[in-house]
């Protein structure tokens, strides 16, 4: 009998053990019960968001007759001044900010963690010339060229994923190449190394899955921000063009008439502070299971 | 530490010149005009104007002017939008009211953030603790744009306590102040209960306590100097937050300052007024970091001048 359990054991050490790690943070996640339930929150807003064009009304649609209408059961949110059902555009504006939110997060995390890798793994000149890129661009004021970048060229789409995602990647990318330097020295990449395991395969199979944590848990407190950023340059009128929303925009035009269609401000507004407040209990709630040792700040 | 600052200097200057290089070539390069506006303006007056203001000369001859002009006599050169005044003339006249609300904001947000950490880390997990955290998350999460709106509605429209713009009598000053000092008031509860956390669980503290120091004693002369230093490190980003938060604080109500002048410059193509304002935001932020971080050192003495 224990003759052929031991080969099981023999073939699977490396597997085991670091599910087991990942099933410690799953266990301390859970028990987080505000972080379950932002996460649960979330995924309802999400879906929610992404099945409106199926039920709700059309977003664009305007009917001047229904001019400014409070929250009624036909419109639950209202209309707003062009006559427009308020949900639909709420729903419509959050897959915009959702959409935006987890894109610009791809790109900062594909190119700050490439960037990181690279910088840490291969260390020396190389290091230092790429840090101090990064030092160079982490001391040009961002929001402010990012304002500039919107304002002066055509708006579009992709620019506002490429712009804020290139705020984000500075970050992400010292992030990892501080990680990935402190696993450079470890004992088992010497091993990998001597055993003429290929770079590639290291970097793949022994470096980055070690430093996935720290990633996870600053991709989660990047969507906020990003979502954030977006909001806030459609507030200053930078963002997606109407007759599309985004809860910045929406924002925005509810401000304008707040005083007396208050409802036009405080659907949109609560929609986006609902989000990031969801987004950023997640986000201390994933850092406290995947990296017990530090406390939250 | 003199090779530090002077080694800083130098890296500024050179971050200084990098932002000014590419806004003005993003400036020149972008589409428009700064006399799009006046839409029936004959092509010969425009052209004049164009050739007036130098606009008609190849990029890098504009380039030398600017930088020449810059340097030499740090003059940014005429608004393209209000007639007959200079970009410096018209920063040098918003800059202050800025200033006092920045100052303003920064006040409230380190006083109410630091207080509300540092009780929160006295007695971690209870209700003192979990109040003001949770109050710090919803202020987190609640960007400027939201609960600057939603102030005025309720203080300015609904209650009539304020006015609802404006920037004349110390009452007006109020709730662009707390608008914009609350949010980083959050940040720096934040920050302080964290780094309280940490200090109070290592063993000078315990040593401190053990000897009989009054727990007032432990908080202030032994615990706060090191707990606050991630609050001191977020000093710099900070102030970058609040100047970008000053254009919408400024829009939301009224007030005449330096952030409203920069978003609608860069509406208007008003290029002399883009360059000023964003060299003016790029050096006061680089300055405030290099200070922050000599206060860092000074707190700190275990972290070295290091370039």
């Amino acid at each position: 009998m224990p003759t052929d359990t031991a080969p099981a054991t023999l073939l699977a050490p490396e597997a085991e053990e670091g599910h087991s790690l990942w099933q410690d943070a799953w266990a301390r996640l859970r028990k987080n019960r505000l972080a379950v339930f932002s996460a649960v929150v979330l995924t309802v807003l999400a879906v929610v968001c992404g099945l409106g064009p199926f039920f709700a009304q059309d977003y664009a649609a305007q009917d001047l007759a229904r001019y400014a209408t409070k929250p009624s059961l036909q419109h639950w949110f209202g209309t707003d001044t062009l006559g427009r059902d308020l949900f639909a555009r709420v729903l419509t504006g959050g897959q915009v900010s959702f959409s935006v939110g987890l894109c610009a997060t791809v790109v900062a995390l594909l190119v700050g963690v490439t960037f990181g890798t690279v910088s840490g793994f291969y260390g020396g000149r190389v290091d230092m010339v790429m840090m101090r890129f990064v030092d160079i661009l982490y001391s040009i004021p961002f929001p402010i060229f990012v304002i500039l970048l919107m304002v002066l060229f055509q708006r579009s789409f992709l620019l506002i994923f490429a712009a804020i995602g290139l705020v984000h990647w500075l970050t992400m990318a010292r992030i990892v190449r501080s990680a990935v330097l402190s696993i450079r020295k470890m004992e088992f990449i010497e091993a990998a190394e001597a055993t003429g395991v290929p770079r590639r395969r290291i970097i793949f199979r022994h470096v980055l899955p070690n430093v996935l944590g720290p990633v996870i848990i600053y991709t989660t407190l990047t969507i906020p921000a990003v979502m954030l950023l977006e909001a806030f340059l459609s507030y200053l009128g930078l963002g997606v063009q109407p007759p599309l929303a985004s809860w910045g925009v929406l924002i925005s035009e509810g401000a304008r008439s707040m005083e007396e269609f208050p409802w036009l401000l405080l659907f949109p507004a609560g929609a986006l502070s609902l989000t990031l407040f969801c987004l950023n209990f997640l986000g201390d709630g994933l850092r406290d299971a995947l990296d017990p040792k530090t406390s939250k700040d | 530490m003199f090779k530090f600052v002077a080694q800083r200097l130098l890296q500024t200057l050179v971050v200084l010149f990098l932002v000014g290089t590419i806004t003005f070539f993003m400036v020149v390069n972008a589409p428009g005009s700064p006399f799009d506006a006046e839409r029936n303006m004959p092509p010969e007056i425009r052209a004049n104007l164009m050739a007036y203001y130098g606009l008609d000369q190849p990029q890098h001859v504009q380039y030398w002017r600017f930088l020449t002009r810059l340097v030499l006599s740090g003059d940014f050169g005429p608004s393209y939008k209000y007639n007959n005044r200079t970009v410096t003339e018209l920063i040098a006249e918003s800059l202050p009211v800025s200033a006092e609300l920045g100052l303003y904001a920064v006040l409230i947000a380190v006083g109410i953030g630091v207080s509300a950490g540092l009780i929160a880390s006295l007695r971690p997990n209870s209700v003192t603790d979990y109040a003001p955290m949770s109050l710090a998350m919803m202020g987190i999460s609640i960007p400027l744009f939201v609960s600057g709106p939603i102030l005025l509605l309720v203080f300015g429209i609904w209650l009539q306590w304020f006015n609802v713009s404006g920037w004349n009598s110390p009452a007006d000053k109020v709730l662009p102040a707390v608008t914009l000092g609350m949010y980083y008031a959050a940040y720096f509860a934040r920050l302080t209960r964290g780094g309280m956390l940490e200090i109070l669980s290592q063993d000078f503290v315990r040593t401190a306590r053990a000897k009989g120091a009054s727990e007032l004693r432990v908080v202030f002369r032994h615990a706060l100097r090191g707990g606050i230093l991630p609050s001191v490190a977020y000093l710099g980003p900070a102030l970058a937050g609040i100047i970008s938060g000053s254009f919408v604080v400024e829009t939301t109500f009224q007030v005449p300052g330096l952030g409203r002048y920069f978003v609608n410059a860069a509406f208007n193509r008003d290029y002399t007024m883009i360059m000023g304002t964003t060299i003016l935001f790029a050096t006061l932020i680089s300055v405030f970091n290099l200070l922050v971080d000599l206060v860092l050192v000074w707190l700190n003495p275990r972290l070295k001048f290091e370039s």
